[in-house]
């Protein structure tokens, strides 16, 4: 009986935890989608690592993607970037995200999901910014459930116009 | 001439106008593939340690021309147009590959590496029917050759007899400055490609504009990586086809300009200080040189671009994908001897350039810009005079635009306008 109830007890922590990561990648997206970027690095721990890059990049095994950062300041430092002194052509984000598998590690969770991501630039014209894949691995912290470490594959080599805001 | 002339009305000031129309003429972008991509000129095609391997295998473009770039079992590097000598498809279709032959996935025509046909199917029929002629020839067919040549490592390719050998079409000075830069074993960081929404001059200009490069890209000013009040220079090619800009970090020397002239890229400095970086190992770096330079960039005609900022090391290759339309693709770069530190560095100093580059990711978009004001009038011409009338090397000031004239001294004389 005390069996069972402890089994009961972990599954429910597991329920909960994959309640509460889904619940952080869909927040994640939302921020970018409505443009409170300066919330993009607190859904990270305070060393994590972000990092945007490509299919063939990843097969090959090579450390340069698109956008490499580490720790919160690096993503502090792109979210300023872009509002003060990069120039670009306003637009805006859709990301459209796909379930989630989850798996435990030591220390936390890796999830993988999906993602496409469509933009919007101020010709009104909504145009597909890339498909790909998230790699994650996800801690619960006592601020909540936080990436520690954030990979997004795109399946395309090649960047339309330019990136700016973070995938 | 008479004819290619007739094409463009060139302004009588010369290369301190250029008329809005070769942006967004189809005939003039007809006429520039086959003067300039199949002409006289040296197109970068590879580094030699993608093709390191007996058998690989790499494909490339040259203008709307699509090549393929081997080395053969005897490590000799060869390259051939990509198209089959029986209908004309791609006989490479990957990107990246290793193989003893290369076979058309047509008719199966199949060819060494160095591009000489050696067999194809049913040369002889099928059950003594069909079959080619008995006078077929197999070594009368072959892909078709593209005079190659390599230096520090780098891959060019000619369609073009005429072209003079590799590092005469250099010059002495630009093959000093790549030898400074590759002269020792590369080692591929990563890459990504970017798809630009404009002529592919557009992007030729723009790279050879210091102009605008510290006025534009805030992010450079502000952080001072590079700016005009550092120590710095243009140097051109004796054809003027090619050039070098660079600047010397360790000298910046705040110039009131930057203040007074509304620059906007010095008010985000003025507003946040220099501490403004969260995240300041974004910008550690070390002397690799002992000549002072820690900025530089050297473009080769018509569409290469060798980028060495701090320590990030970068191939830029722009092809034309149409008349408004060009891929621009990012190769970065470190050597086989670094350390992992320095390889650290450099990966992280990649965040500076590229596709969503901090000081460049406005380059994206800026020639879009251009793109799209010009479209509509293609009667009038850019007004390029800033450091005067000349395309000369100016090796005390970059407040100039005299390598962008340099590129249309250069582009006028092989395209006859």
């Amino acid at each position: 009986m005390q069996v069972l109830e402890r089994r009961e007890a972990r599954a429910g922590d597991a329920a909960d935890a994959g309640h509460d990561i889904r619940q952080l990648l869909a927040d994640y997206a939302h921020a970018l989608d409505d443009d409170r970027l300066e919330a993009w690095p607190d859904f990270f721990t305070e060393d994590g690592c972000y990092r945007l890059t490509t299919r063939e990049n990843v097969a090959a095994g090579l450390p340069v993607g698109i956008i490499l950062c580490h720790g919160r300041g690096m993503l502090r430092d792109r979210i300023a970037a872009l509002r003060t002194a990069n120039i670009y052509e306003p637009h805006w984000y859709t990301h459209v995200l796909g379930p989630a598998s989850i798996d435990a590690e030591e220390g936390g969770w890796r999830v993988r999901s999906n993602f496409s991501v469509y933009r919007t630039f101020e010709s009104g014209e909504s145009m597909l910014y890339g498909a790909g894949r998230y790699l994650d691995r996800v801690s619960r912290t006592a601020s909540g459930m936080r990436l520690r470490e954030r990979t997004v594959v795109l399946d395309s080599r090649c960047i339309d116009v330019l990136t700016v805001i973070p995938v | 001439m008479e004819a290619a002339a007739s094409l463009v009305n060139w302004p009588s000031e010369g290369i301190t106008r250029v008329p809005f129309q070769v942006f967004s003429d189809d005939e003039v972008y007809e006429r520039e593939q086959q003067r300039i991509f199949r002409g006289p000129v040296w197109q970068y095609l590879c580094i030699e340690p993608e093709i390191a391997n007996p058998g690989d295998i790499v494909t490339a473009w040259m203008g709307e021309t699509p090549i393929i770039v081997t080395r053969d079992a005897e490590g000799q590097i060869h390259a051939m147009v990509n198209r089959c000598a029986h209908k004309g498809a791609l006989v490479a279709l990957r990107g990246k590959d290793n193989a003893k032959h290369l076979t058309c996935v047509y008719h199966a025509w199949s060819y060494r590496l160095d591009g000489r046909l050696r067999s194809i199917a049913f040369q002889k029929g099928v059950n003594g029917k069909g079959g080619m002629p008995e006078d077929f020839d197999v070594s009368a067919h072959r892909l078709q050759p593209v005079r190659v040549a390599s230096f520090c490592g780098l891959v060019f390719g000619t369609l073009s007899d005429e072209t003079p050998p590799l590092e005469e079409y250099l010059g002495p000075r630009m093959s000093a400055f790549i030898q400074r830069n590759f002269g020792r074993p590369l080692k591929i960081l990563g890459r990504h490609s970017q798809i630009i929404h404009n002529n592919w001059k557009l992007y030729a200009e723009n790279v050879r504009d210091s102009y605008h490069a510290t006025l534009l890209h805030t992010f450079y000013t502000t952080f001072k990586v590079n700016r005009l009040d550092m120590d710095g220079g243009i140097v051109l090619s004796d054809k003027k086809w090619h050039h070098i800009s660079y600047s010397k970090r360790a000298t910046f020397n705040l110039d009131r300009e930057y203040l007074t002239a509304e620059v906007h890229s010095a008010k985000y400095g003025a507003k946040h200080g220099d501490s403004a970086l969260e995240g300041p190992q974004l910008l550690d770096a070390w002397d690799e040189f002992d000549d002072g330079i820690t900025h530089s960039i050297q473009t080769v005609f018509p569409n290469l671009v060798f980028q060495f900022t701090l320590n990030s090391l970068a191939i830029r290759f722009f092809a034309p994908k149409g008349v408004d339309k060009t891929e621009l693709k990012w190769i970065f770069l470190g050597y086989e001897r670094d350390t992992p530190e320095q390889t650290e560095m450099r990966v992280r100093q990649s965040n500076l350039t590229g596709a969503a580059g901090l000081v460049a990711l406005e380059d994206g978009c800026i020639n879009e810009f251009v793109q799209r004001g010009t479209v509509g009038a293609p009667e009038r011409a850019a007004f390029i005079e800033m450091g005067g009338r000349v395309a000369e090397s100016n090796e005390s000031s970059r407040a100039t635009e005299a390598s962008v004239r340099g590129f249309w001294h250069g582009y006028r004389e092989i395209m006859g306008f």
